[in-house]
Order: structure tokens, then sequence, then C-alpha cells
């Protein structure tokens, strides 16, 4: 079947017009997000028109295929638009710059810190055979990347796992819950990185690790043991009657109706808290701290170096990914019958 | 006849600030050992909550309701079969259906095989490694009987089982309920709304009055058995039906009213 080209023809010969007349007329400089936007719109009509083209089977792959495209467009635009200065490259430096302060950063180690972003793992082996232990943990003091990511998983672990437990112990025991929900409700609104001050003076060496730790603890907490709470209590109360009535003991109930029951809705606080803790981490890195990737944005806010500020950027988003990555893996391994 | 289920001026009122509300008052019952014996009643007038207090999940405020222990004391007194389903959404269907056994320690080999035979008799055996959430409303259900059935209890529980499903699912479920009755022989009592449903499956059919539950009238099924669904087209069944609705339409509409 031969369709008329017109539907595809149209919106690209508009995308030329309008980049033409723009650059004829001198329009870029100041209509640029304008221009942008005409021609954003066009490529969405011309994107229409081609999957109308395509056979049933290939449709699904295009839409995947538009998520991967489109952001390279995108970049494409952007380094565009930062070379010919219509955007100042000072605060939007053209995306081959950042990829390449991104590259410097992992590469080289800085001066004085002695730091990169990765650090040197490929001198692992050689340090073990070295100094054992030691030579492991002086290969991650070399990597902000480890810095940030150790300090999260550290202040994650050491508050998830108290959270869940007060949140069962809160969801099933209801004098405890009069007692502690209304409490922990009100101290669940406050900004967690408004203690760190607090913490500094409570830990006896302030730069330390031991506040940065404990304040993704504390975020992590308030959010895990609250879900945790309303997952158990928002199980089906006809299951635990089931549990009850097929003769499940204390430890079976809670192994096999209530553990399983909340998980759902503890795994959503555990997502939550993670997203709080990248951000309670980079804040205090912000502020206190010579490692680390919310260190690097803030260092090379102070030295004006856009580039890297962008690359830690990445450096943290990518993290971010990382993390939720991995939980979403263990969420479907431990809850197979979610899908 | 033994008495398997006695239950003797059982009386159920729930506290509140306007005073006491009694739920079910003066109620007695017996059921025979195998005796299939239906609880019909209009809506709210304690069926449901006398089911639960013999199943232990409620407490009675006076008189006395409980199940005669059998000889034999490893087999659970009771199971029940509840109108939600209340499969476990995070076990497989095989895995609910052991559910009892494992919470009796049977071992795990034994537990299986148990498992397997009730999944063949409820037609369920290619569904063994779904989860609950993966199969239709009446295969959760069947799951939930053949989870009850596996545990091989004294009395069986039904609370209205087949209420939330639609007409056809729930008239194949009756014939199969028929079924798998004829082969168990257990002792049922079971809780519905469904006048044809009682008649159908019932040997005896226990009416309550509404708005506090007590027993109204009783009816004798003589239908023959086994039955099933064509029984329901019997002159015999269209009599019984028509008299338990001649005494239970009065309850009904004092029910309306009382919500009024």
């Amino acid at each position: 079947m031969v369709r008329p080209a017109g539907d595809l023809v149209w919106p690209l010969a508009g995308m030329v017009a309008v980049a033409a007349l723009g650059t004829a007329l001198g329009l870029w400089r100041t209509w640029w997000w304008a221009l942008l936007a005409a021609e954003f719109t066009l490529l969405v009509f011309a994107a229409e028109a081609l999957e109308r083209r395509l056979s049933f089977r290939l449709k699904r792959a295009y839409q995947s295929a538009l998520a991967w495209v489109f952001p390279v467009l995108a970049l494409a635009a952007w380094e565009w638009l930062a070379r010919s200065a219509i955007l100042n490259p000072r605060w939007f430096p053209p995306p081959t710059q950042i990829a390449g302060a991104l590259w410097d950063l992992t590469v080289n180690v800085d001066r004085f810190s002695g730091l990169s972003l990765l650090g040197r793992p490929w001198l692992l082996t050689a340090r073990i055979a070295e100094s054992g232990w030691a030579g492991v943990s002086a290969t991650f003091a070399e990597s902000h990347l480890w810095a940030t990511l150790s300090r999260v998983l550290v202040g994650f672990a050491l508050g998830a796992a108290p959270g869940v437990l007060i949140g069962i112990v809160m969801g099933l025991n209801k004098t405890v819950r009069a007692m502690l929900d209304a409490t922990m409700s009100a101290v669940y609104v406050l900004p967690k990185i408004a203690v760190f001050p607090l913490l500094m003076l409570v830990f006896a060496d302030p730069f330390g690790e031991g506040p940065k730790v404990t304040v993704v603890a504390i975020s992590a907490f308030f959010l895990v043991a609250l879900s945790t709470m309303a997952g158990v209590q928002g199980i089906d109360p006809v299951l635990v009657q089931a549990g009850k009535n097929f003769g499940a003991n204390r430890l079976q109930m809670f192994r096999h109706v209530i553990l399983p029951g909340a998980l759902p809705i503890v795994f959503n606080g555990l997502r939550l808290a993670l997203g709080t803790a990248l951000i309670v981490i980079v804040a205090v890195e912000f502020v206190r701290s010579q490692t680390g990737v919310g260190f690097l944005v803030y260092y090379h806010w102070q030295v004006l170096s856009t580039p890297k500020m962008y690359a830690a950027l990445l450096v943290i988003m990518a993290m971010g990914v990382g993390l939720t990555v991995v939980l979403q893996w263990v969420e479907r391994r431990v809850m197979p019958w979610r899908r | 006849m033994d008495a398997k289920v006695v239950a003797r001026a059982a009386r159920k009122v729930y506290p509140s600030l306007a005073g006491d509300v009694p739920a079910i008052v003066d109620f007695d019952l017996e059921v025979s050992e195998g005796e299939f014996v239906c609880l019909v009643g209009p809506s709210g007038c304690g069926k449901s909550t006398f089911l639960r207090i013999l199943a232990g999940l409620d407490t009675l405020s006076g008189g006395e309701a409980f199940i005669v222990p059998g000889p034999d004391p490893s087999r659970p007194l009771n199971n029940v079969v509840f109108q939600e389903y209340a499969v476990f959404p995070w076990k497989t269907v095989k895995d609910n259906v052991a559910f009892g056994l494992q919470m009796r320690g049977v071992p795990a080999r034994e537990r299986s095989s148990v498992a397997d035979a009730w999944l063949a008799k409820v037609g369920l055996r290619r569904f063994a490694d779904y989860y609950p959430a993966q199969v239709s409303g009446g295969m959760k259900q069947r799951v939930s009987i053949a989870r009850a059935l596996a545990n091989d209890p004294q009395v069986l529980l039904m609370d209205e089982p087949l209420g939330a499903l639609d007409a056809q699912t729930r008239a194949v479920l009756q014939e199969e309920l028929l079924r798998l009755w004829e082969e168990t022989k257990k002792t049922v009592l079971y809780v519905t709304h469904s006048i044809e449903e009682a008649v159908l499956l019932g040997d005896r059919v226990v009416l309550m009055t509404a708005h506090p539950g007590t027993k109204k009238a009783e009816f004798v099924v003589d239908l023959p058995r086994p039955r099933d669904l064509s029984t329901t087209q019997s002159q015999r069944f269209a009599e019984l039906t028509a008299a338990i609705w001649a005494e239970l339409r009065e309850e009904v509409e004092r029910a309306m009213e009382a919500q009024a």
C-alpha cells in the first residue's frame, strides 16, 4: 500500500523552513526557545507520521527507539546552541565538553587531595599483596564515588534496619503505636539535614564520617519506620484470620502472613528513603566534606569549572539510577508474586 | 445421631455508647456428624458472626457454641472458607492449598502429595505454580476450598463462599461442592443468603430472623442425593424454596425497615 507522503513531508519541510527563516532573520539569538519549541512540535508530527508507516511488529521497537533517539537529538541541539554561543557556554557548556570533564575527573588524580572520581582500582591487587586489608581501604579512600556510596549504603542500612523493626512493632502493637505515632510523624516532617549541626556537636570528630552517616541513617529511619507501620496495618484482616484459622502460631503468622503482606509498602518506603538519602548526603558533602560527589559539585562551583559541575551531577544521577535498579532487582527477588 | 456442632442459648452483643447492641440472641443449633446444614437469613442477622464464633475468630457474650472434638486429636476442629477467598497473594496456588498442613508441621513431601491430590480434585493441577493474582475469582475460591479440605478439618465452615462470584461461576462451583461433599461426607455449616443454594446443597436449612438473629424456622431438605443442578428443576425443590421464602420474606422486610 502506498500512502501519500504529505503527512511526513510537510513537518520535515517545516523544520527546515523554521531553521532557515530563523537564521535569515537573525532570530536565533533572542528567540531560540520559541524556534526550538516550533521545531520540536514539527518533529513530533514527523515522528508520528513515520510511526503510521511502520508494521505492527516494528511499532514497539520504534517507541523504545524514540526514548533513546530524542535525548541524543536534544544533546545535539544543546551542543549547537552552546557552540554558537546562543546559550552562554559558561553556564551551559556543550555536552562534549562535559563528557571531557567527566573523563578528566576519572583519570586525573587531584594534586592536593590525592583523590579522583573512581580512585585507582587497578592498584587493588598489588596493594592487597603489599598490605592486606589496609590496601583495600587505601584504594577505596582515593575515590569520591566510593566516599559518597559508602556513606549512603552504610547510613541507609543503619537507618532502614531499625526502621523496619520499629515499624513492624508499631504496626502490630496498638499501645506502642499510640505512644510513638504522633511523635514520629512530627519528627518525620523535620528536614533531617537540619539536625546535621547538632550531630557534628554530638560526635567527637565533627569532620569525620560519624555525623554524615548518622544524618543519612536518621533520614532513612523515619521514612522506613512509618511506611513499614502502614504496610503492616494495611494487611487485609481476613488474611490474618485465615492464618489464625489454619493454626499459625505467632512466629508462623509473622513469617507467612505479616512479613510478606507488608513487604510491598516496605519497599515503597525503602525507595523513597533511598532518594532522601541521596539528597541528604549531597547537601552534607556541600557543607562539610573534602570527599564525595557532593563535594565535587560544590568545589567546582568555587573554582567556576562548570563542565566538572555537570560531570559530577551526571555521576550523582547515575548513582541514583544504579541504586534504584539494585533495589528493584532485590524487590523482584523478594516478591516474585508481584511480577 | 451424635451432635458435632452445638449451640445453646448463644448470645452475642456489641457494646456501644448507646448501650449494648444484640446481634445474636437465644440461638440454638445442633449439627450432626456428616450433616450439611445451611444457615440462611437476611443481611446483618448475625449468621456470619455465629460462624466466626465457631471458628474461634470471635467470642460469645453468653450461652455456648462449640464443636465436639472427635477421637483423633491431630485433626483440626474446623477450617473456614471465607467469602473473600482469603488466599495468600504471596503463595503459589499449591502452597496456599498446603498452608494448613505446613502450619501443623506436616513434612514437605507428604504435604506436597496431599496438596497435589486436592489440586487435581478441584481441577487446578495446571495452575499449581501460579500466584492467586494470575487466576480468576472462581479459581481463587477453588483454592480456598481445597486449602480447607486438604487440612481435613472435623467441621467445614463456609461463610458465603460463592457470594462474590458471578452467576455462572457460582453454578459450576455449586455442582463442584456437591461432588466434593459426596466424596468427603464432611460435617458442613454453610452460611448463605441464597435460598436456592441452601436447598440445593443442604440436608437441612436453618432460617434466622432479622436483627437480632435467632432461629426462626427449620426445613429438612428431603431431596434425594446425589444431587446436581438438575435437582433445581424438580417439583419438590420449588415447593421447598417457596416455603422458605414465605418465612424469610417477612424478615427481609423487617431488616429493610430497620435500616431505613
